[in-house]
C-alpha cells in the first residue's frame, strides 16, 4: 500500500482563504470565523516568535485580526494569497511593537535570540502547520549559516537589516544580499509561485 | 545607491527590515520596478510559509472576544480600499499613519520640555496615535483636523494614567483653540454606555464629544474651542452622553499653562 505523498505545496489546505476573505470584506462574519480558524494560528505563531511575550502576544493578535476584519477589502488576490496578505500585516504590526519596546540592544543577546528556533518547538494540533514546520525546517537546513540567522533574526526576531549586520558583525551589504539569497533560497525550496 | 543594489533591497523590504530613508527610496524604486514588485510579492509568500510553520494554537477564549471585539468595527468601504491597494500593495501602507507619527513626534519634540524622558513611552504613544490615524482614513476631515492640532508648534501634551491602568493623554493647542485627546489600552465601555470627553471651565464641566472607542487606542479631537477650559476630563456615561458628568472622571489632566 502507498502512503500519500506531500510534495510541496498546500497539501492539506483547508477552506478558500481567498473567497473567504472576500466575503469578510462584504461584512460576513460567519466567513470571518471560519478565517479565524484558519489563520490564527499561525498569526499568534509569528507574533508570539516576534514579541516573545505570551500576553503581548495574543494581543496584538487580536489586534491583527480585528484589523484583517476592518480593511479586508483592501485585499486584491490579483496580488498575492490571502494567507500572505494577512501574515503581512501580522509582521508589519509585531515588528512595530518590538521596535517600539527595544532599546538600541545588545550584541549579547544575540546567542539568545538565535538559540530560540522559533517557536518550532511548541505543538499545535493543525496538521497544516505540522506539514509547514517539517518542510520549513527541511529548507531552513539548506541555507547557509548566515542566510540563516539573517532570515531568523529578521522574520523572526523582527530585527532591521541595520540591526542584523550588528548583531552578526557584517558589513550591511553582506546582510542584504545574504537576506534576500536566504529568502529566495526558501521561496525555490518550498515551490512557492507567485 | 544604485538600481542594482536597490534591488537586492527587495528581501528586506519583504520582511519589514528596511526603515528611514531606504524604505523610502525603496518604495520609490517599487513603483517603478516591476520585476522588483514580483519578487517582493513571492518573498512575502515565502515568509508566510514561515509564519504557518510557527502556528500555535491561540487560547481557546480568544475566538469569541475577537468576535465581540469585530461586531463594533466598522469596515473599510470598498471603493476606497480599491484606490489605496492601487496606490501600492506591496507596501505602501498607511501614507497618512506615517505622517501621523511624525507630527506626533514633531508635537512631541515642539513639547519637549513636557515630555521629558519619555521618549520610549512617547514613541508608543505616537504609533497608538498612528494606528488610531489610519482607522479613521475614511473620515479624512476629522483625521486632518487631528492632524492639525498634534502638529501645531504650540502644542504642548500632558498624560495621565486612567481609572483601569489604561493611559490618557492631551494636546493642546491654544493657537487653534483645539485639543486633542489620545488613549491607549483603554478598555470597551460596559454595554450600553460610552466614553465622553469634558472640558474644565474652571472646575464646570463642558461637553466635548464622545469618544468611540473601538480598538486598543483611540484619538478624538474634542469637540468645541477651547477657550478659557483649564483642563480635560473622561467619564463614562450612557449611550448618547450626557450634559453633564454623571460619575466620577477616570482622569483629569490640567493644561500646560499657555
Amino acid at each position: 500500500m502507498r502512503e500519500p505523498v506531500y510534495i510541496g505545496g498546500p497539501a492539506a489546505r483547508g477552506p478558500d482563504l481567498e473567497e473567504l476573505l472576500q466575503l469578510v470584506a462584504r461584512g460576513d462574519q460567519n466567513a470571518f470565523g471560519t478565517l479565524y480558524d484558519a489563520v490564527s494560528g499561525p498569526v499568534l505563531g509569528l507574533t508570539r516568535s516576534l514579541l516573545r511575550d505570551p500576553a503581548q502576544a495574543e494581543e496584538v493578535t487580536q489586534e491583527v485580526l480585528v484589523e484583517v476584519w476592518r480593511s479586508a477589502a483592501r485585499f486584491d488576490p490579483g496580488r498575492g494569497s490571502a494567507m500572505a496578505w494577512i501574515m503581512t500585516v501580522a509582521h508589519r504590526r509585531a515588528v512595530d511593537r518590538v521596535r517600539s519596546a527595544q532599546a538600541a540592544s545588545d550584541r549579547e543577546e544575540r546567542a539568545a535570540l538565535l538559540s530560540r528556533t522559533p517557536a518550532f518547538d511548541e505543538v499545535t494540533e493543525q496538521v497544516e502547520a505540522r506539514l509547514e514546520r517539517e518542510q520549513v525546517r527541511r529548507c531552513m537546513r539548506t541555507l547557509t549559516e548566515l542566510q540563516r540567522q539573517s532570515v531568523t533574526l529578521a522574520y523572526y526576531r523582527g530585527r532591521s537589516y541595520r540591526e542584523v549586520a550588528e548583531l552578526l558583525s557584517l558589513p550591511l551589504g553582506t546582510v542584504k544580499t545574504r537576506l534576500r539569497d536566504g529568502l529566495i533560497r526558501l521561496r525555490d525550496c518550498l515551490g512557492v509561485g507567485a | 545607491m544604485t538600481r542594482a543594489d536597490l534591488h537586492t533591497l527587495t528581501g528586506a523590504y519583504a520582511v519589514h527590515a528596511l526603515s528611514g530613508r531606504e524604505l523610502g527610496e525603496f518604495e520609490r524604486h517599487l513603483a517603478v520596478c516591476d520585476a522588483c514588485r514580483q519578487e517582493v510579492r513571492e518573498l512575502r509568500e515565502t515568509a508566510a510559509r514561515l509564519a504557518v510553520a510557527s502556528s500555535l494554537a491561540p487560547p481557546p477564549t480568544m475566538k469569541d472576544d475577537v468576535l465581540r471585539r469585530i461586531a463594533t468595527v466598522r469596515q473599510e468601504p470598498p471603493r476606497l480600499a480599491a484606490r489605496e491597494t492601487r496606490e501600492s500593495h506591496a507596501g505602501p501602507r498607511r501614507r497618512t499613519g506615517r505622517r501621523a507619527v511624525n507630527v506626533a513626534l514633531a508635537a512631541c519634540v515642539a513639547a519637549a520640555a513636557v515630555c521629558g524622558g519619555a521618549a520610549v513611552w512617547q514613541y508608543r504613544q505616537a504609533s497608538d496615535a498612528r494606528d488610531t490615524a489610519r482607522r479613521s482614513e475614511q473620515r479624512a476631515a476629522r483625521a486632518e483636523e487631528l492632524t492639525q492640532v498634534l502638529a501645531a508648534p504650540d502644542a504642548h501634551s500632558r498624560s495621565g494614567r486612567m481609572t483601569g491602568g489604561s493611559t490618557g493623554t492631551v494636546v493642546v493647542s491654544r493657537g487653534l483653540d483645539k485639543a486633542v485627546f489620545l488613549a491607549s489600552g483603554l478598555p470597551e465601555p460596559p454595554a450600553g454606555r460610552i466614553y465622553q470627553l469634558w472640558f474644565s471651565d474652571g472646575g464646570t464641566m463642558r461637553p466635548a464629544g464622545l469618544l468611540d472607542s473601538s480598538g486598543r487606542s483611540t484619538a478624538a479631537v474634542m469637540s468645541g474651542a477651547v477657550g478659557k477650559a483649564s483642563a480635560m476630563g473622561v467619564t463614562v456615561e450612557p449611550a448618547g452622553g450626557s450634559r453633564a458628568p454623571t460619575g466620577d472622571p477616570l482622569v483629569l489632566l490640567a493644561f500646560p499653562s499657555a
